[in-house]
């Protein structure tokens, strides 16, 4: 009863930098008890809190797919001013510190099932899509879904996180894969272009289709009108949102939109549970 | 009344309560209403002389011996944990005097601690391990608007014992839960209350409902609030606020927290403090942005969480009239108006 609040402990096994600016990091984390790592059941699109003592914590989303069994990736921005992710950045591989969770709500994999999904992530908000992805296109699953479009987009080549996984992905046949920045570089023979102006080019069908979409808030924003035009209803829109958190578990009262905790009745909702809220969620 | 009710209804004599006191603080840590320095607060006792019966309201709610204001939930090294949650409480509590509008807040705060989903056990093992002895109020406040929120000065819920003082020496006091009982079988002094106890209960409990003058129509008031979450009503009834949170400290139903990690050179510790919707800081992400820019929105955020989000999510408003938002107010703000305000919307 008593670890309500207690971070299990990890140990930092490996970081790989993952842009040009050098301020988004995968940590790959290992349980110190391996019994804790099987306990710790999630699905894609949940998040945990990761804690460094004398820091504090921060929720951060899970980048690893549930099937990942022997450790957990997170991808984290570190903020000039952000005191943990600052510090998580800091540290060396080997280094000890805490994880919580897993918390909030996630994908609706089942639903998902025999459909065409179509993924469309922005920025280094990425992460939980990336697991999605990692997880529908394990041998074990692949079947179970129809077509797979993934549309990914940074502001530069430099800026765009897993680019060896990318890669793996776009030499796949079993996924149409779309990369693009909004600003290209002299060797970069890739798209150049906005995610949503990309996505209408693109235009995947709505036809039993259910779209994730996650990004920055202005992503979101300006993609949701193109999707709608695609024919894709609002509950077939699912998307992820983020709030400052402490708790993570519904008691702080600091993530709310309206009667609802991000961190509880969240972070996945649909656009139509969006534009149900009173304050524009996005 | 039912027979089996009444075995719980007795008379104290005023001046045995010192003796009961004594001998209920040989089990238990009591904390009552103290007044230092013109101020009431609950504090721990040794004597009933420290007990200000008088007192209207203590300025701060008791919630903070529940969820205290600053609490160091557990330190790194991590072998301290089991250790410091295990010894929350070393003693049983009661809270002697208590108010019947912050017992109710209470099991408010029990809606969000406990919930099915995930138990605070610091919450629950100082609930669990305290009992509640109510004081009936006599001389509810120009601010209490109790009776609006589903409360009442002589109001029983979520009490073991409730207390009415007769006025004539005599206190009426009801046993509501079995722990209460266990609470009365101490005291060897008890009288039966007589018909003319009774009476005199009845009527100063009458008199104690007509003394809360305010009233707020609190019906249809979680409709409307979706309503107007966009009115501009909004513009008007934030502009006076400074934003300094006292409303919501002074708060028995406030429960917002921050987490966060303080160091010296042997040990960092977890400590969880009150935290305030009202501040700025409360909702600003790393990335600088905010999604509550100004005083209006969170004003907005306190009035919907108490009127509207928490009636959504427990089925009960989160305000239990307590009045000191009203009292306590720098600039006199006065959720009575803007309650009405709304209304009037
Ligand atoms: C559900 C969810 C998933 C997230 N996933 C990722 C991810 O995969 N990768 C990533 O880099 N970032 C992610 N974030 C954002 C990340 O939580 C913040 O950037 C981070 O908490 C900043 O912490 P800090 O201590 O460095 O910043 P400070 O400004 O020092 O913040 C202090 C504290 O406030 C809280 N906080 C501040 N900003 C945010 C924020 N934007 N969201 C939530 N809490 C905040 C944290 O508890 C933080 O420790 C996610 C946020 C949410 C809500
Ligand atoms: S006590 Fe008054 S001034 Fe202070 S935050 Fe509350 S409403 Fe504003
Ligand atoms: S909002 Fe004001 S009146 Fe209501 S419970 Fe809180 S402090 Fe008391
Ligand atoms: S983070 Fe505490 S309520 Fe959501």
């Amino acid at each position: 009863m008593n670890d309500l609040y207690h971070p299990r402990s990890v140990a930092i096994r490996k970081t790989v930098v993952e842009n040009e600016a050098r301020d988004i990091k995968t940590f790959e984390l290992v349980f110190l008890d391996q019994e804790e790592r099987e306990k710790f059941k999630f699905s894609c699109g949940q998040f945990a809190m990761l804690s460094v003592a004398g820091a504090g914590e921060s929720p951060i989303g899970i980048a690893s797919s549930p099937l990942d069994d022997e450790y957990l990736q997170f991808t984290v921005k570190r903020y000039p001013t952000g005191v943990v992710t600052t510090a998580l950045h800091s540290l060396e591989e080997g280094s000890e510190i805490g994880v919580r969770g897993p918390y909030g709500n996630f994908y609706p994999l089942k639903a998902m099932e025999d459909k065409n999904i179509v993924i469309v992530g922005g920025g280094f908000a990425f992460t939980t899509l990336r697991s999605t992805i990692r997880y529908l296109l394990h041998d074990k699953n692949r079947s179970r879904f129809r077509d797979i479009t993934v549309l990914y987009g940074a502001r530069s080549p430099g800026e765009l996180i897993y680019k060896s996984e990318l890669k793996q992905w776009e030499e796949r046949d079993d996924v149409n894969m779309y990369v693009t920045v909004d600003k290209g570089e002299e060797d970069w023979k890739g798209r150049v272009g906005l995610v949503p102006n990309i996505l209408s080019e693109v235009a995947p069908s709505s036809e039993n289709s259910i779209a994730l979409v996650c990004g920055p808030p202005i992503m979101l924003k300006y993609t949701m009108p193109p999707l709608l035009d695609l024919g894709f209803s609002p509950e077939r829109i699912i998307t992820s949102l983020e709030r400052r958190m402490s708790c993570g578990i519904g008691k702080c009262g600091r993530c709310n939109i309206g009667s609802k905790y991000i961190c509880k009745d969240g972070p996945v909702f649909t656009y139509k549970e969006l534009r149900e809220l009173p304050e524009a969620a996005i | 009344m039912r027979k089996g009710d009444r075995l719980k209804e007795k008379i104290i004599q005023k001046e045995q309560i010192g003796k009961w006191l004594e001998k209920l603080g040989k089990d238990y840590e009591i904390w009552a209403p103290v007044k230092r320095n013109g101020l009431v607060l609950f504090h721990p006792i040794s004597s009933a002389k420290e007990v200000y019966f008088n007192f209207l309201n203590s300025k701060k709610t008791p919630k903070d011996l529940f969820f205290p204001q600053s609490e160091v939930l557990f330190s790194f090294p991590k072998e301290e944990i089991e250790k410091e949650v295990e010894t929350i409480l070393q003693k049983p509590r009661i809270v002697f005097a208590i108010r019947p509008c912050d017992a109710r807040s209470l099991a408010l705060l029990d809606q969000v601690f406990d919930s099915e989903d995930y138990q605070d056990p610091y919450y629950i093992e100082r609930r669990e391990g305290t009992l509640l002895v109510g004081l009936a109020c006599t001389h509810p406040q120009q601010s209490c608007f109790c009776t609006s929120v589903g409360g009442g000065p002589f109001a029983k819920a979520h009490l073991d014992l409730l207390m009415a003082d007769l006025g004539d020496g005599k206190y009426f006091v009801e046993a509501l839960t079995e722990r209460g009982e266990g609470l009365l079988e101490k005291n060897d002094s008890l009288q039966e209350p007589q018909k003319k106890d009774r009476e005199k209960l009845a009527k100063i409990k009458e008199e104690a409902e007509e003394k809360v003058k305010s009233k707020l129509v609190t019906k249809g008031l979680e409709k409307k609030l979706d309503k107007i979450f966009d009115s501009s009503l909004w513009d008007r009834v934030h502009q006076r606020c400074l934003g300094c949170g006292i409303c919501t400290y002074l708060c028995p139903t406030c429960h917002c927290f921050a987490l966060l990690d303080e160091k010296d050179k042997a040990r960092v510790e977890r400590i969880r403090n009150w935290d305030s919707c009202m501040f700025p800081e409360f909702t600003v992400e790393a990335s600088g942005h905010n999604p509550r820019i100004s005083n209006r929105e969170r004003m907005r955020q306190r009035v919907m969480h108490k009127f509207n989000y928490f009636v959504e999510r427990y089925g009960e408003t989160a305000c239990v009239g307590c009045g000191r938002c009203i009292q306590s107010c720098p600039v006199n703000m006065d959720i009575r108006e803007i309650i009405e305000e709304i209304r009037n919307e």
